[in-house]
């Protein structure tokens, strides 16, 4: 098994530095923490929605940009098959709301000094086992049904992806402006409610 | 500079224009995406293949990311790296704040469910069977598949995040209902 244990060095060099500056973004975003996210699913604290749209805002306009320039940036799209991404979604769900982490934000904690979130990832470790024997089985059941292959909104419609990026940043302005909103509504109900 | 460094929590907007920027910087030079749970597949195929090597080189799955007999793959790899320095510089980060913490018992779930550690570590553990799951099944976590794919405008990774924010905001309110409101 550790013939071929590591990686060249400047592979694992490149990945070291991204996962400093990944683990101390999302330390500073907040989101290594049970209320943060858990709140988000309550919908009373709107910080992981924030921080994921504009990520993907601005991630997809570089992207897109860097390769309209010319640039050759290769895409790593993860492959759709409907029943499974959609049902992959629901179980996830339900974990990532009892956990209040997701796998990068519970690895994160840890470093931040959650003790729960180690009991967490040693699940994801087993969890992960634990499909490798069933992926057979889902394989050949699951994953066959609505497999679209490797596609994006423009490769499917046809259309320029600049429509649709315009219209995530028009959704994420919008929805960031509503947020706002009902946060200083909160914040002055809660002042009121102190004078009371 | 220093000052901000030290600042507790920064404006979600730049944190995530900050990912955004780190996502371009893995594409354009390292010619990766952003990704976490691929790594818990390689973790529990390295771990049973010390006891069991030829058993995991011939399972499908683990193969996939490990590779065969013929052609083994490396465990500790670009996405391996990554994951271990998200402790890192999340310790890094709440060390220069002062903001680290303990948390055994998060204070919602100590309101709802007691203020039992065995309690909530077996959820955790048996939380993070589900979510793995989860995200195999579906191809990606909320960084591979919300942010990396979400920003390639895949259509499986627009499928997943909705699906996950959905069930996410129905086990939430399932779980912690309208007491949990306050206690966030």
């Amino acid at each position: 098994m550790f013939d071929s244990f590591f990686a060249d060095f400047q592979t694992i060099l490149a990945g070291a530095f991204t996962g400093f500056v990944f683990g101390f973004l999302l330390q500073k975003g907040g989101v290594t923490r049970f209320n943060v996210i858990v709140g988000q699913f309550l919908l009373k604290d709107f910080t992981v929605l924030k921080i994921m749209m504009t990520a993907i805002v601005v991630g997809s306009v570089g992207i897109y940009g860097m390769r309209s320039l010319g640039l050759e940036v290769v895409f790593h799209i993860k492959a759709t098959a409907l029943l499974g991404n959609a049902l992959g979604g629901l179980i996830f769900g339900v974990g990532m709301a009892t956990l209040g982490y997701c796998p990068g934000t519970a690895v994160a904690a840890i470093g931040e000094g959650s003790r729960h979130a180690i009991a967490g990832v040693l699940g994801m470790i087993v969890g992960a086992g634990f499909y490798a024997e069933v992926y057979p089985w889902i394989k050949e059941n699951i994953l066959s049904v609505g497999d679209l292959g490797k596609v994006t909104f423009p490769s499917l419609t046809g259309l320029s992806a600049w429509w649709f990026i315009t219209a995530l940043l028009l959704i994420a302005l919008l929805s960031f402006y509503l947020i706002n909103r009902i946060e200083k509504i909160k914040h002055l109900e809660e002042k009121i409610f102190e004078i009371i | 500079m220093i000052p901000y460094f030290k600042k507790a929590r920064w404006s979600p907007y730049w944190v995530g224009a900050g990912i955004g920027v780190l996502s371009w910087i893995t594409f354009a030079f390292m010619n990766k995406a952003l990704g976490v749970s691929t790594t818990m597949v390689r973790s529990a195929g390295a771990i049973e293949g010390s006891f069991f090597e030829a058993y995991v080189r011939s399972n499908t799955y683990f193969s996939k990311y490990l590779g065969t007999v013929t052609e083994p793959k490396p465990v500790l790899e670009w996405q391996f790296a990554l994951v271990i320095m998200l402790v890192v510089g999340a310790w890094f980060s709440a060390k220069l704040s002062a903001t680290q913490i303990q948390e055994t018992v998060p204070d919602i779930w100590k309101q709802r469910f007691g203020p039992s550690k065995g309690k909530r570590y077996l959820v955790s553990f048996l939380s993070g069977i589900v979510i793995i799951f989860g995200a195999r099944l579906a191809g990606g976590c909320t960084s591979g598949h919300g942010i990396s794919g979400g920003l390639q405008l895949a259509v499986s990774s627009w499928i997943f995040f909705l699906c996950l924010f959905l069930s996410g905001v129905v086990t939430a309110w399932v779980l912690y209902g309208k007491g949990g409101k306050g206690h966030v």
